[in-house]
C-alpha cells in the first residue's frame, strides 16, 4: 500500500533529517546489529544474586510478601496433595483447568484421584487452573509463564485462583539469567506470543488509593516450589 | 489533542477551591512520595542503574531509525504489521480502518496515554463502535466522560462514593439494592461488568511501556491484568505506541523496568509485566490472530537533535507529576493536556506547539524536584526554561509583564542608575509602610499582596548604608 | 550598626555579592555576612557595579538580558578571590547558570567558568572554604531551617548551615519537615501565578507551624519574604529572619515583616 511506505519512509526521513544523517553510516548500523547481538547486561542488583539455595526462599519470601501463598513440595506426590487440599479448604469443586504440559501430566494425579483435568484454554466457568512455570526469577519474586498449547497464557487470568507449579532448578536469581534460559530454549531474538511475568495474585488500588485483589486477573495465586 | 477550552488561570484557581481534589491530592503527596523514597533506599544500585538507563535511551535515540526498522522487521517475522503514523490523525485513521478490516463491533482497551494524545476513542465511537476502558481508573474517568488526571493514577482525584454514583447510573440490569459502599465492593462489580466486554471484544488495543527491538516485542506493566485480557482474548491484537518507546534488547527493558515500577508507584515490580511478541503460533490454544503496531510520531522525530531531544527519554513514571509542588496543588485537569505535571510542561508544547499551552511551562517555580527524582535523569527545569525563552522571543507576554521585566534589566545593567532609584523607591515605601513592617495592601503589588503580606524595606538600600560607612571611616 | 571588626589582611579577597533583595529589603543581612566573613578571616569588599544577578530576566525567558548582566557580574568581580552571596538562589545563577548562558560566547565562556568556581553561598563558604565549624553568637530559643531549593538542589548544602546553627550558644535546632519541598516563591512565579504560590506556601506554613520553633530561617531572601508574608497574614507570631543575622549574633533589629515598634 503505497500510503503507508509513504508514511514510514517520512517517519523515518525525518528521524535521519532531525539527527543529521546524511549518508550511509557503517559505523551506526554496526553499533546496532553489535548491541542486538551481544545483548550487554546492564548493573544488576544485589537482590539478584543469589546462591540456588537462595534463589529459593527469596522466590517464597517476595511472592508471600506480593500477596501470593506459597508452598514448598518436596516431591511430586507432595505436590499433588498440595494442589488437592488447596481445592477443598478453598471450597473449589476438585476440577482443574490445565495444558499440555509434560510435567504437569507426568505428576501422580492418582494419589488425587478426584480431581478431574480439563485440557485446553479456559473458559470464564473455570474457577482454578494450574500451569507452570517455565523460569522464575528471585529478584523480585517473579514466575515466567510463556503462550503455548503447554500452559494456555488464558490460564494465567481467567480464573478466580490460579496454581502455579515451579521447579526449584528452574529459579534463578535475576530477570537476565531468565530471559538467558529463555533464549536457550527458543532461539536467540525469538520469544513465544506472550510471556508473562507474574509476580502476585491481581490487584488495583485506582479507587481512594485502597488496594483491592482481583481486578481483572485471578484473586488467588498459590505458588508451588517443587524441590 | 484536545485543546485547553478554558485558560489555565482559570482551571488552576477552581482546583484550588476544589476541596475534593484537594483532599485527593494528599494522597499523592504522602502516598507515590514515600512508597518511591522507600523502594530507592531499598535499591542500592538507584544510581548506577539511572546513568545507564540514560545510556541506552541516548544511544537508541541517536540510531533510533535503526532501531525502528531493526523492530519492524522482527514484526513482519513474527506474523505481525507496522503501521507508521506521522500525526495523530494518521494513526487514528490507521486504527479505524483496521478495525474496519476486522469488523469490530466491540474494542478493549488497555491503558494507553499515546491513545488519549490522539483522540482515539471518540474517533472509533463516531464511526460507531462501542470502544470499553479496561483499566479500573480509565474505566470510571471513561464512566464520567473525563479525562484522566494523572498518567499512572487516573481517578486518584475521586472517592469511592462519586464512583459508586456513575456505577449506579451506568450498569444496567442490576438490583439496585445492592451494595457499593466499600472499593472492594466496586472491584468486584467493575471485574464482572469487563470480563463481559472482554470476552466478546473483537479488538484488543494495548499501549506500550516499552517496544525491544531485539525480539520485536511490546511491553506492558499493570496490577490488574486488564492489558493482558485485552492482548490475549480478543482476535486482534492492536499495539499503538510512540516511537521514543524502543529499547534495543531485553538486557535494557530490564534494566528501565527496574527503574520504572519503582520510580511510579514504589513497587519493585508490578504485578505483571507482559511482553508479547506477534501473533499465536501454531498449536497455541489462546492468543490473537492478529497482530498490529501502530507507530506514532506526532512531533516527536522533530524533537531529535535539539533543544528537547532528552525529553524522548520519558518512561512515563509520574515521578516528576508526584513531586511537583504545582501539580500538588491544582491536579491534572488544569493543565489541560493530556500529560500533565512537569513531563507535560514540557512535552505538550513539543508537540501541540506553545499556542494555547503557554501557561504550562511557565506556571513552574523551577524547584527542581522533578529533576531529582526523573529516573531518566531530564533535564526538565532547563527544558521549561528554554520553552520560556521561545514564548518571551516570540513576543506573547503580557505587555505588563513585558514592560516590567524590561525596566528591571534596563536598572540593572545600569548599576548607578540603578542605586539611585532604588534608594528612592525604599525610602518612598518605607515611609508608605510608617513603621508596620509590612504591607497588606499595595496598589502596584497586588499580585502578591492578595495572597500574603509584603514585607517593607527597611529605610535605606545597603549600597547607600555601606557607602556611607565606608565615607565615615575615611 | 557597629562598624566591623579590622579584618585580617591577608586573608582570601571576598567580593560580596550583596543581591537585589538584600539591598532593597533587609541590608542587615549583607552586614551580618561581612562580619561573619572577616570574622572568618576574609578581606571583603563590595564592588558598586553590581545590582541584580539576572534571574528575573533568565528565569523570564529574556536570555539577551540575562547575558548582558552577567557579563557586568563577571567583570565586577573578577578581581576577587571568591565571591560570596547571602543567598542560594543567586549564587546557583552565577555557579551553575552562567556557565550554561555563556556557553557560546568565545569572549566570556572561560571567564563564567573561572567566577562559578569561586562563587560560592554564604553558609557554604564559611563551612567548606574558610573551615569553619562554629560561630560566636548566641541566641535564646528555638528554630527552625527551611532549605531553599537553590542551596538544595543546584548546590548541594544542606550541613554547613546546621553545622553553624548547631555552634550557636542557646540555640535549639528543630528540623522542618519536608523541608526540600519549595516555599513556592519561584521569583517571579510568586506574582505571576499567585494563587498556586500561595497554596504552596501553605504547605510550607504548616509544616514550620507545626514546629513549633519560636522563628524560621533560611539562606534566601526571596524565601523568607514569601514565608514572613505568609506567616503575617496568618498573624502568626514566629519570628522570620535570615541565618546570616543568627549566625552573626544580629538579631536586634525587628525580624521580616514585624512592625518596627515591637522588640
Amino acid at each position: 500500500m503505497s500510503g503507508s511506505e509513504d508514511a514510514r519512509s517520512m517517519v523515518l526521513t525525518r528521524i535521519r533529517g532531525a539527527l543529521g544523517i546524511t549518508k550511509l553510516d557503517r559505523a551506526r548500523r554496526a553499533a546496532v546489529i553489535r548491541r542486538l547481538e551481544r545483548h550487554p547486561r546492564s548493573t544488576i542488583p544485589a537482590q539478584a544474586l543469589l546462591s540456588s539455595a537462595g534463589c529459593v526462599s527469596q522466590l517464597a519470601e517476595m511472592l508471600t510478601k506480593q500477596a501470593a501463598e506459597v508452598a514448598r513440595v518436596a516431591t511430586p506426590e507432595d505436590a499433588v496433595h498440595a494442589i488437592a487440599s488447596y481445592l477443598s479448604s478453598n471450597n473449589l469443586p476438585p476440577r482443574l483447568r490445565i495444558g499440555a504440559d509434560l510435567s504437569l501430566a507426568a505428576l501422580p494425579w492418582k494419589a488425587a484421584w478426584d480431581i478431574s483435568r480439563v485440557y485446553g484454554r479456559a473458559e470464564p466457568s473455570d474457577k482454578a487452573c494450574l500451569s507452570r512455570a517455565i523460569v522464575a526469577a528471585a529478584e523480585t519474586g517473579t514466575l515466567f509463564l510463556v503462550s503455548g498449547a503447554d500452559n494456555p497464557t488464558t490460564l494465567n487470568f481467567l480464573p478466580e485462583f490460579h496454581m502455579v507449579l515451579v521447579k526449584a532448578s528452574d529459579i534463578v536469581g535475576s530477570y537476565e539469567e531468565a530471559w538467558d534460559r529463555l533464549r536457550k530454549i527458543y532461539g536467540e531474538r525469538t520469544l513465544p506470543r506472550t510471556v508473562n511475568m507474574i509476580s502476585g495474585p491481581s490487584r488495583t488500588a485506582d479507587i481512594e488509593q485502597t488496594i483491592v485483589r482481583g481486578a481483572h486477573g485471578p484473586r488467588r495465586l498459590y505458588v508451588l516450589i517443587q524441590g | 489533542m484536545a485543546e485547553a477550552t478554558i485558560s489555565f488561570k482559570k482551571a488552576a484557581s477552581e482546583a484550588l477551591a476544589d476541596g475534593e481534589l484537594q483532599r485527593a491530592l494528599q494522597n499523592v503527596k504522602t502516598g507515590f512520595v514515600a512508597k518511591r523514597a522507600a523502594a530507592k533506599s531499598r535499591l542500592p544500585e538507584f544510581e548506577a542503574l539511572r546513568a545507564e538507563a540514560r545510556a541506552i535511551k541516548d544511544h537508541t535515540l541517536t540510531h533510533l531509525d535503526l532501531y525502528l526498522e531493526a523492530y519492524e522487521s522482527k514484526i513482519v517475522e513474527s506474523g505481525g504489521k507496522v503501521h507508521f503514523a506521522p500525526t495523530a490523525a494518521d494513526a487514528r485513521d490507521i486504527v479505524l480502518g483496521l478495525c474496519h478490516d476486522y469488523g469490530a463491533k466491540l474494542v478493549a482497551k488497555g491503558k494507553s496515554m499515546v491513545s488519549e494524545e490522539i483522540a482515539l476513542n471518540a474517533h472509533l465511537q463516531a464511526a460507531g463502535i462501542e470502544v470499553v476502558e479496561t483499566d479500573l481508573g480509565e474505566y470510571i474517568v471513561q464512566l464520567k466522560g473525563e479525562a484522566p488526571s494523572h498518567i499512572i493514577a487516573p481517578v486518584i482525584h475521586l472517592n469511592k462514593e462519586t464512583v459508586a454514583a456513575d456505577f449506579r447510573r451506568a450498569h444496567k440490569g442490576r438490583l439496585t439494592s445492592r451494595r457499593l459502599s466499600d472499593v472492594q465492593d466496586l472491584v468486584a462489580e467493575a471485574r464482572s461488568v469487563l470480563r463481559e466486554k472482554f470476552l466478546v471484544a473483537d479488538v484488543g488495543i494495548t499501549g506500550a511501556n516499552l517496544l525491544i527491538a531485539e525480539t520485536g516485542s511490546s511491553v506492558i506493566v499493570t496490577n490488574e491484568g486488564n492489558g493482558d485480557l485485552t492482548s490475549t482474548l480478543p482476535r486482534t491484537h492492536i499495539v499503538i505506541a510512540s516511537i521514543e518507546k524502543i529499547v534495543p534488547t531485553l538486557e535494557d527493558a530490564c534494566t528501565i523496568l527496574r527503574l520504572l515500577c519503582r520510580s511510579a508507584t514504589g513497587q519493585d515490580i508490578t504485578t505483571y509485566t507482559t511482553f508479547t511478541t506477534g501473533l499465536r503460533h501454531e498449536g497455541d490454544p489462546d492468543g490473537p490472530t492478529a497482530y498490529h503496531v501502530v507507530l506514532l510520531d506526532n512531533g516527536r522525530s522533530e524533537m531529535l537533535g535539539g533543544t528537547f531531544q532528552d525529553m524522548l527519554r520519558c518512561i512515563r513514571c509520574g515521578a516528576c507529576l508526584n513531586h511537583c509542588p504545582v501539580y500538588g496543588a491544582i491536579g491534572g485537569h488544569a493543565y489541560g493536556s493530556v500529560y500533565p505535571g512537569p513531563m507535560g510542561a514540557v512535552l505538550t508544547p513539543a508537540l501541540q506547539g506553545l499556542d494555547h499551552v503557554r501557561d504550562l511551562p511557565n506556571a513552574s517555580s523551577l524547584c527542581g524536584r522533578c529533576e531529582e527524582v526523573c529516573p531518566m535523569s531530564i533535564p526538565l527545569p532547563s527544558m521549561l526554561r528554554a520553552w520560556r525563552e521561545r514564548d518571551f522571543t516570540e513576543g506573547k507576554r503580557s505587555r505588563a509583564e513585558r514592560l516590567a521585566l524590561k525596566a528591571w534589566a534596563f536598572a540593572a545593567k545600569r548599576p548607578g542608575l540603578y542605586h539611585a532609584l532604588a534608594a528612592v523607591g525604599v525610602l518612598l515605601l518605607t515611609r508608605l509602610a510608617g513603621g508596620r513592617g509590612r504591607f497588606t495592601r499595595l496598589a502596584f503589588a497586588k499580585p502578591w499582596t492578595r495572597v500574603r503580606d509584603l514585607p517593607a524595606p527597611e529605610g535605606r538600600t545597603f549600597q547607600q548604608l555601606y557607602a556611607k560607612m565606608q565615607k565615615d571611616r575615611k | 550598626m557597629s562598624p566591623a571588626p579590622e579584618a585580617a589582611t591577608d586573608g582570601p579577597l571576598v567580593g560580596l555579592f550583596v543581591t537585589c533583595l538584600v539591598d532593597l529589603f533587609r541590608p542587615s543581612v549583607a552586614f551580618a555576612a561581612i562580619k561573619l566573613l572577616e570574622a572568618g578571616g576574609a578581606r571583603v569588599e563590595v564592588p558598586r557595579a553590581q545590582a541584580c544577578c539576572g534571574q528575573p530576566a533568565y528565569n523570564s525567558g529574556d536570555r539577551d538580558d540575562a547575558v548582558a548582566i552577567a557579563r557586568q557580574v563577571i567583570e565586577a568581580f573578577e578581581p576577587f578571590d571568591y565571591v560570596v552571596a547571602p543567598s542560594g538562589s543567586c549564587t546557583g545563577m552565577l555557579k551553575v547558570h552562567y556557565p550554561r548562558l555563556l556557553a557560546d560566547d568565545p569572549r566570556f565562556a572561560e571567564r563564567a567558568k573561572t567566577l562559578a568556581a569561586k562563587s560560592y553561598e554564604l553558609t557554604s563558604f564559611l563551612v567548606d572554604v574558610l573551615g569553619l565549624s562554629e560561630v560566636e553568637a548566641s541566641y535564646e530559643g528555638t528554630v527552625t531551617y527551611h532549605d531553599s531549593c537553590s542551596s538544595l538542589r543546584e548546590l548541594h548544602i544542606r550541613d554547613a548551615p546546621r553545622r553553624l546553627l548547631a555552634s550557636v550558644t542557646g540555640l535549639t535546632l528543630i528540623e522542618l519537615p519536608e523541608s526540600e519541598i519549595c516555599c513556592g516563591f519561584g521569583g517571579t512565579f510568586s506574582v505571576k501565578y499567585p494563587d498556586i504560590s500561595g497554596a504552596i506556601l501553605d504547605v510550607k506554613l504548616n509544616n514550620i507551624l507545626d514546629t513549633e520553633a519560636g522563628a524560621v530561617l533560611a539562606g534566601d531572601l526571596g524565601c523568607l519574604m514569601q514565608i514572613a508574608g505568609g506567616l503575617s497574614r496568618e498573624r502568626a507570631k514566629i519570628e522570620v529572619r535570615h541565618v546570616a543575622e543568627v549566625l552573626a549574633g544580629m538579631t536586634d533589629m525587628p525580624a521580616i515583616a514585624a512592625s518596627l515598634k515591637s522588640r
